[in-house]
């Protein structure tokens, strides 16, 4: 369950990015994750709520963008879709294959809410 | 210009750990930085550490009982004089590792990393700094067993070994695709129990490592019986020479 660790890593740097801006909230994180990067993206939402208790992220919307695993077959050129566990090229079948996309764990953007509409969720809130 | 530093970028960013931010309309600000961006900074902290002492710095993952443990002791007894090998130890709870490559003659420094199922760079900078590097060849770094979490988290390794004991099965690769895919070597262990456990195929395990698109090294050794400990002797004699040589290559390029 690394996926804790992970969640603390995003929470400190979506805080930042909030501080930075004097934002009091912080209405939607948007990241973009493929499979092998090894994080399992149900456990990193039901976790992200956890570790952002009491801070400007509690109640933060994470959106994942699910990045497909993609390879380039270094003998014949083409680009195909594999699954995580069968890098291989669909067109020639050799595993040869550079991987082109599947291994990100990104913060992509964070999106925040304005002073004045931040100070009146956290009247409604607090 | 920029208000908070005042280069010449406009005003439309901001800075954010030495990285410029350029917010969009509604309230988004674009990052594009990886979660583990700070893990990813203490690690090539520790590398640019190892490099300056010119240590070979390997990652050993495996689930837990494969053999690690076992295959440093061989290793460090193999080894003799040829390399001098030092040991981050990475469990839950004890010293127990700690002690026995102690007991086989290398210094060992222990992490306990209580629940943590992984280590990350900063529990290794904190423990690199007991080790005398500059007195170092090659230094193993046995994380946590588990073969999913530590794979996540870069240490400022060179290498990435991992073990596949025959007792787990030869389908391992295909299970835990994002651990052998990274590896740089994958060691089948406990040769010696082959015949007893019956069903485990060494090319089976090899095909499905294969299948991840990684034409890494695949030794075969019996830490036990001493089978196989040649060839990986040879590989890290062989790594820990080249790592010396791209070292001095580089050191003539930037000294003349």
């Amino acid at each position: 369950m690394h996926e804790l660790a992970i969640c603390q890593a995003l929470l400190r740097q979506v805080l930042e990015v909030a501080e930075s801006r004097c934002s009091k909230r912080v209405e939607r994180i948007k990241l973009r994750i493929g499979p092998l990067s090894g994080v399992e993206t149900g456990l990193l939402k039901s976790a992200f709520p956890l570790v952002a208790a009491g801070t400007p992220c509690e109640g933060t919307i994470i959106e994942i963008e699910d990045i497909p695993v993609r390879v380039r077959c270094q003998i014949c050129g083409s680009t195909s879709q594999a699954r995580s566990n069968r890098l291989l090229c669909t067109d020639c079948g050799t595993w040869r294959v550079t991987l082109i996309s599947g291994d990100e764990m990104l913060l992509a953007a964070v999106e925040l809410l304005d002073a004045e509409t931040s100070n009146k969720w956290e009247r409604a809130h607090v | 210009m920029c208000d908070s530093c005042g280069c010449a970028g406009g005003t439309d960013h901001f800075h954010v750990s030495g990285s410029i931010v350029r917010p969009a309309v509604s309230g988004e600000v674009k990052v594009l930085r990886a979660i583990l961006h700070e893990n990813d900074h203490q690690a090539s902290h520790n590398r640019a550490h190892f490099d300056a002492a010119h240590v070979l710095a390997i990652n050993l993952m495996s689930s837990p009982g494969a053999g690690k443990t076992s295959l440093l002791e061989a290793t460090i007894r193999a080894l003799g004089a040829r390399l001098s090998v030092a040991v981050i130890e990475g469990d839950l709870e004890t010293e127990n590792d700690a002690r026995r490559i102690r007991a086989a003659g290398a210094p060992a420094v222990q992490i306990t990393t209580g629940n943590a199922c992984h280590l990350d760079a900063n529990m290794v900078h904190a423990a690199l700094h007991k080790l005398d590097l500059h007195s170092i060849d090659v230094l193993f770094i046995e994380n946590v067993g588990n073969l999913v979490c530590p794979a996540a988290f870069d240490l400022g390794q060179h290498r990435n070994v991992v073990l596949l004991s025959v007792t787990e099965g030869d389908d391992k690769p295909e299970k835990y695709p994002v651990m052998f895919r990274t590896a740089d070597l994958m060691a089948i262990t406990k040769l010696d129990l082959m015949a007893a456990v019956g069903d485990f195929d060494p090319a089976v395990a090899k095909t499905h490592f294969r299948e991840l698109a990684n034409p890494a090294t695949v030794l075969e050794i019996s830490a036990r019986s001493g089978n196989g400990m040649d060839a990986w002797i040879d590989w890290l004699i062989r790594e820990a020479a080249s790592r010396r040589r791209s070292r001095s290559a580089q050191y003539e390029v930037a000294h003349g």
